[in-house]
């Protein structure tokens, strides 16, 4: 890029003053004359028969509109919830799924009957009468039981609970580096299941417009236009009769690029009743239906040698996929390619089996299986470490792949584009001050207190597509970006990107990006998004850390063509050569002579008026899509510093420093803001959060905030940021993505650093999340 | 008042009284309670006041959490009560919640009774005064009628070494378990929250220290006696644990050690 003025700036979030002011439109702020309200009968039991529903006191019930049951969809909603498992295809099965259940409920939470009323107030009332008679069925809750043949079916009727079994790669090189092992240190580590708790929770208003047959829906999601892909195929409509509108997203953290079967339900209820018709989520709906991510263990074994080189390892996840298989749920089998880390190894197998459980479904969780490949393999090397009495600097050292050895093929034969870890790291421990660190902690434990340090030294994979990755995937649909970019003829410019942003920020860092590339003030570019009846025709919504290293890229080439058309006419305008024309700093002007110039306003005019170069059309804009030729792949390193209270086992994080590298920075505020959220949700996984269901009855035990230990600002300590630059070379923009790089990395340096701190107690491991009543557990059993 | 407790009789089991609604809204959404009614005393203004009274301080039940803990009479007078009004939820419900409503409701995890019980404060409610050994009966239970509403907490004048800590792990979580300390008239009241279906006083930890204990030693009384429930937080064995940890560090930490 030519002019770098705002990229690269520090500028205040554009949609912070309407965000933090209450002046922000989510879905319970829409509305739409003669509105009915939806509320959902949900299944108390985790797996039971239905025999029989009572409506009758609920359809006689003030202010109802209708009772509706499975019975009452049949004709309106057609095909199963989509899944693509396609990527673990050896073994597969999903189990149908229609958006209400019929004749069997398979999670608590499952829908078995809709009510619609005039007020909201009067369909939940409605909906407390209707009576639902069940058969109850045994629960399939434990992982590794529900493998066993004779285990309940967690649908009845089915073979076994098995969606998926895959394993990669052929296991010879693997069983050979294991032959040269001095050690062989083995590990089973669990993931736990996390509810993602957006501050907004979903909702759907959809009003179907009988006579034109047109569908309009309002929802809060990260991935509209597939939204109206599945939701078209669905009811029966051609995709150009539905619209679907997600403005503003109070947070999504994957939990929303999935249908849900309210979404199906609401805009049928629409059409049912002739009326627009609004649901919103409540926060025990959220809890209980909003899908969960992790919720996994993996079984690993890595071989190294004396010295500390990592040889070989062998690992399976075992994957929580719960009743039915999410519409992403099979993502997270990248855990296994991406269990290699940072570092070089001769042989990695790896087996992925999916589970079905009686739990409410899983899907792509902010990093999804990325914070778990970061997770098992910075423990594993912080256990062969531990075993070999090597500091846990040396050996990452010792095992990093190396800067002059990228574009790295790894074990998976996915191709690494660029790196350098021991830069970002050597900073990292610049900031955390580790020598000092490593002498106090000695201090520390001759007076018997538990200090401990945590390093994490992550990469990941971000940035889906690329076409020839993902459109097997997705049956048929690659993931790449699209954007369009108008020049209005005053020469203002509105940016459409098929991404789409849950607080990410792309309307600021966006339009930096193209008020730089035209040299146009900034306030004169607006980017939209959310709205599948404007701009491109299809988007890829947000999700993967993707926007700004695809869609940005996307932008930035629609961007380019527009420039190109400019120079044709600014080349006709100054009555000089094509060839001859340079764009800068907003103006075209001809080579060698810049005061022979045209302003890019001008020429914006001038496209909408006449002697237009021969051929030419009318108008300046421009629709761009790219398909990345490869994944990005961002890096860094964290370190956590913990003190573990000796009497109550209760852990104080006493420093955080991060220090990431996403490539070039557009916007370092926002960036750190990714870092800052990503960061606090790795620490709420390693310390705080997780689901309970009962193991017997499947009940859901964390089905509240009261409950459900999301951890608040008291509980996130001051961080120390820093970057390292090193540029993608995938895409023209250098960029990689953040948005998810905090999660990934930060649950493997908090727990490191606990384990770092037991570590004279004999303690090697400990599960998520590290609570205090878990770890005095451990530290009685271990002083014993 | 008597307007209040009028509609409170009129409607009867059915009818609620409403204060800060921290307690009662939350239930209503779970549908936990459906009251027919709701009596709303927050216009009461005479039940809003902390008053000195010789040894003691009157405490009207709507007195809100932040006015408790900002107050300069309670921090001079009980600082403890000051300090604990402070540790009670986040901002939103110390703004909104009440002393009344806190010992209404008789929350085995609220802050308040533990004060109470161990001070030997008074409820005073439109018809009577009722001890508070007497008056947390059970978990969300007290000798409380229908249309019966708490008026005052009566609190001695207490204003030696004194702490409360309470463990939670995040800043606005209800106790996993509390532990009070407070020197009066010579010799240490202790209290713990959450380790039973009532308030508890650990007299034993007293007795010990009154014999001349170590606060240590003493603290290992602190679970006699006890057999609080399990929950996602905490099994039975850690609250007793935790009773007798945080029980040695309220004393030690009320005497300016750590
Ligand atoms: C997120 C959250 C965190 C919290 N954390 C804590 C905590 O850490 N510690 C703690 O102690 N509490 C905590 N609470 C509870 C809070 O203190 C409540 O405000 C309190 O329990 C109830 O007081 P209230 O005035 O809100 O009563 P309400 O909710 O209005 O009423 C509660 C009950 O008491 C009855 N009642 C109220 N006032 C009277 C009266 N004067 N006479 C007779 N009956 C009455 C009501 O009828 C109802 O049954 C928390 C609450 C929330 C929502």
């Amino acid at each position: 890029m030519a002019v770098t003025q705002l990229v690269g700036a520090k500028i205040h979030r554009r949609e912070d003053p309407r965000l933090i002011t209450g002046h922000g439109h989510y879905i319970d702020d829409f509305t739409r004359q003669g509105a009915a309200y939806a509320a959902f009968v949900r299944s108390p039991f985790a797996h039971a028969r239905i025999k029989r529903i009572d409506i009758t006191d609920a359809s006689k019930a003030p202010g109802v509109v209708g009772v509706f049951t499975a019975r009452d969809f049949k004709g309106q909603l057609a095909g199963t919830h989509p899944a693509a498992p396609a990527f673990v295809a050896e073994k597969k099965y999903i189990p149908e799924r229609f958006p209400i259940a019929e004749k069997e409920v398979c999670y608590q939470g499952e829908i078995v009957a809709a009510v619609l009323a005039d007020s909201k107030a009067q369909a939940a009332d409605a909906a407390n009468l209707i009576q639902v008679e069940y058969d109850e069925l045994p629960a399939v809750m434990d992982l590794e039981k529900a493998l066993d043949a004779k285990s309940p079916k967690a649908h009845e009727g089915a073979a076994d609970n098995i969606s998926w079994d895959l394993t990669y790669t052929g296991p010879e090189v693997t069983e050979a580096a294991f032959k040269e092992a001095d050690v062989v240190v083995k590990e089973r580590i669990l993931q736990n299941r996390l509810a993602p708790v957006p501050m907004e929770p979903r909702g759907v208003l959809a009003e179907y417009e009988t006579y034109d047959k047109k569908l309009t829906i309002w929802m809060s999601s990260q991935n509209p236009h597939f939204i109206r892909l599945f939701v078209s195929g669905s009811m029966g409509l051609k995709e150009s009769q539905v619209r679907v509108i997600s403005p503003d997203v109070g947070g999504g953290f994957g939990s929303k690029i999935s249908p849900y079967p309210e979404d199906y339900l609401v805009p049928a209820l629409s059409r049912l009743s002739e009326r627009p018709v609004k649901w919103i989520e409540t926060r025990t709906e959220s809890m209980q239906n909003a899908t969960h991510g992790r919720g996994q263990f993996y079984d690993v074994e890595v071989a190294a040698k004396k010295d500390g080189t990592l040889l070989g390892m062998r690992m399976t996840q075992y994957l929580d996929v719960g009743a039915y298989c999410g519409t992403f749920s099979a993502f997270q089998a990248c855990a296994c390619l991406m269990a290699g880390g940072a570092y070089k190894w001769k042989g990695i197998s790896a087996r992925t089996i999916g589970i079905l459980t009686n739990r409410v479904p899983t899907d792509p969780y902010r990093g999804a299986g990325r914070p778990e490949a970061t997770h098992l393999v910075e423990r594993m090397v912080d256990l062969v470490a531990g075993q070999l009495k090597l500091d846990p600097v040396a050996i990452r050292r010792k095992n990093f792949i190396q800067p002059k050895e990228f574009p790295y093929t790894q074990n998976f034969g996915l191709v690494v584009d660029s790196g350098d870890y021991e830069k970002s790291l050597d900073r990292a421990l610049e900031l955390a001050g580790y020598d000092e660190l490593r002498k106090k902690q000695a201090d520390l434990r001759k007076q018997g207190r538990y200090f401990g340090i945590g390093l994490s030294t992550w990469i990941e994979l971000c940035g889906f597509g690329p076409s020839a990755a993902t459109a097997p995937a997705t049956g048929g649909i690659a993931l790449v970006e699209s954007a369009q970019v108008r020049v209005t003829p005053t020469g203002s410019v509105i940016v459409y990107t098929g991404t789409h942003a849950h607080g990410q920020g792309h309307e600021t860092t966006f339009s930096q990006i193209v008020a730089d590339q035209l040299g146009v003030p900034y306030e004169s570019v607006e980017l939209r998004h959310g709205d599948t009846a404007e701009g491109t025709s299809f988007g890829y919504g947000t999700y993967g850390s993707r926007s700004l290293a695809v869609g940005g890229v996307a932008v930035s080439k629609a961007v380019g063509k527009v420039i190109d058309k400019g120079k044709k006419l600014a080349a006709h305008m100054l009555e000089a050569a094509e060839e001859d024309i340079v764009f800068e700093r907003g103006s075209f002007h001809v080579k060698g002579s810049p005061d022979k110039s045209k302003a890019f306003g001008e020429v914006a005019f001038a496209s909408y008026g006449m002697n237009l170069p021969e051929g030419m059309e009318q108008g300046l804009e421009a629709v761009a899509y790219f398909d990345p030729p490869n994944l990005v792949w961002p890096f860094g390193a964290h370190v956590a510093v913990v003190e573990i209270d000796a009497e109550t086992g209760h852990v104080q994080l006493e420093k955080y420093v991060a220090v990431d590298d996403c490539g070039n920075i557009i916007n370092p505020m926002i960036v750190d803001g990714q870092i800052h959220g990503g960061v606090a949700q790795a620490i709420a996984q390693a310390l705080y959060e997780e689901v309970v269901y009962d193991e017997e009855t499947g009940q859901l035990k964390t089905g509240t905030l009261l409950d459900y230990s999301i951890p608040g600002i008291g509980e996130i300590p001051a961080m120390s940021l820093d970057h390292t630059v090193t540029p993608s070379p995938t895409n023209d923009l250098g960029v990689k993505g953040i948005g998810e790089a905090g999660t990934i990395a930060a649950s493997a340096a908090v727990i490191n650093a606990v384990c770092d701190a037991l570590s004279p107690l004999g303690i090697k491991h400990v599960d998520m999340p590290a609570s205090p009543d878990r770890l005095w557990n451990m530290m009685k059993g271990a002083r014993k | 008042m008597e307007e209040a407790s009028k509609q409170l009789g009129k409607f009867g089991e059915d009818a609620k009284v409403l204060a800060g609604g921290h307690s009662l809204i939350p239930l209503m959404r779970l549908r936990l309670a459906q009251p027919t009614a709701l009596v709303d005393i927050n216009g009461i203004k005479e039940l809003d006041h902390i008053k000195e009274d010789g040894s003691k301080l009157r405490i009207g039940a709507l007195t809100r959490h932040v006015t408790l803990q900002n107050s300069n009479v309670v921090k001079d007078k009980l600082p403890l009560l000051a300090e604990v009004a402070g540790e009670v939820g986040d901002n939103q419900v110390r703004n909104m919640g009440t002393i009344g409503g806190v010992v209404a409701h008789a929350d085995a995890a609220g802050d308040y009774p533990t004060i109470a019980l161990m001070l030997d404060a008074e409820i005073v409610t439109n018809r009577r005064t009722i001890a508070a050994k007497d008056f947390f009966t059970d978990i969300f239970t007290t000798p409380l009628e229908a249309d019966e509403i708490v008026t005052e907490v009566v609190f001695p004048v207490a204003n030696g070494p004194h702490k409360y800590i309470k463990f939670r792990r995040r800043l606005f979580d209800w106790a996993i378990v509390g532990a009070a300390a407070q020197k009066m008239n010579g010799g240490w009241r202790i209290g713990l929250t959450n380790v039973g279906s009532t308030p508890v006083r650990a007299k034993a930890v007293e007795e010990a220290l009154q014999k001349g204990a170590k606060p240590e030693e003493a603290a290992q009384h602190a679970s006699d006696g006890l057999d609080p429930a399990g929950d996602l937080r905490a099994s039975p064995e850690y609250k007793k644990h935790l009773a007798r940890v945080l029980t040695k560090r309220a004393i030690n930490q009320a005497e300016g050690r750590q």
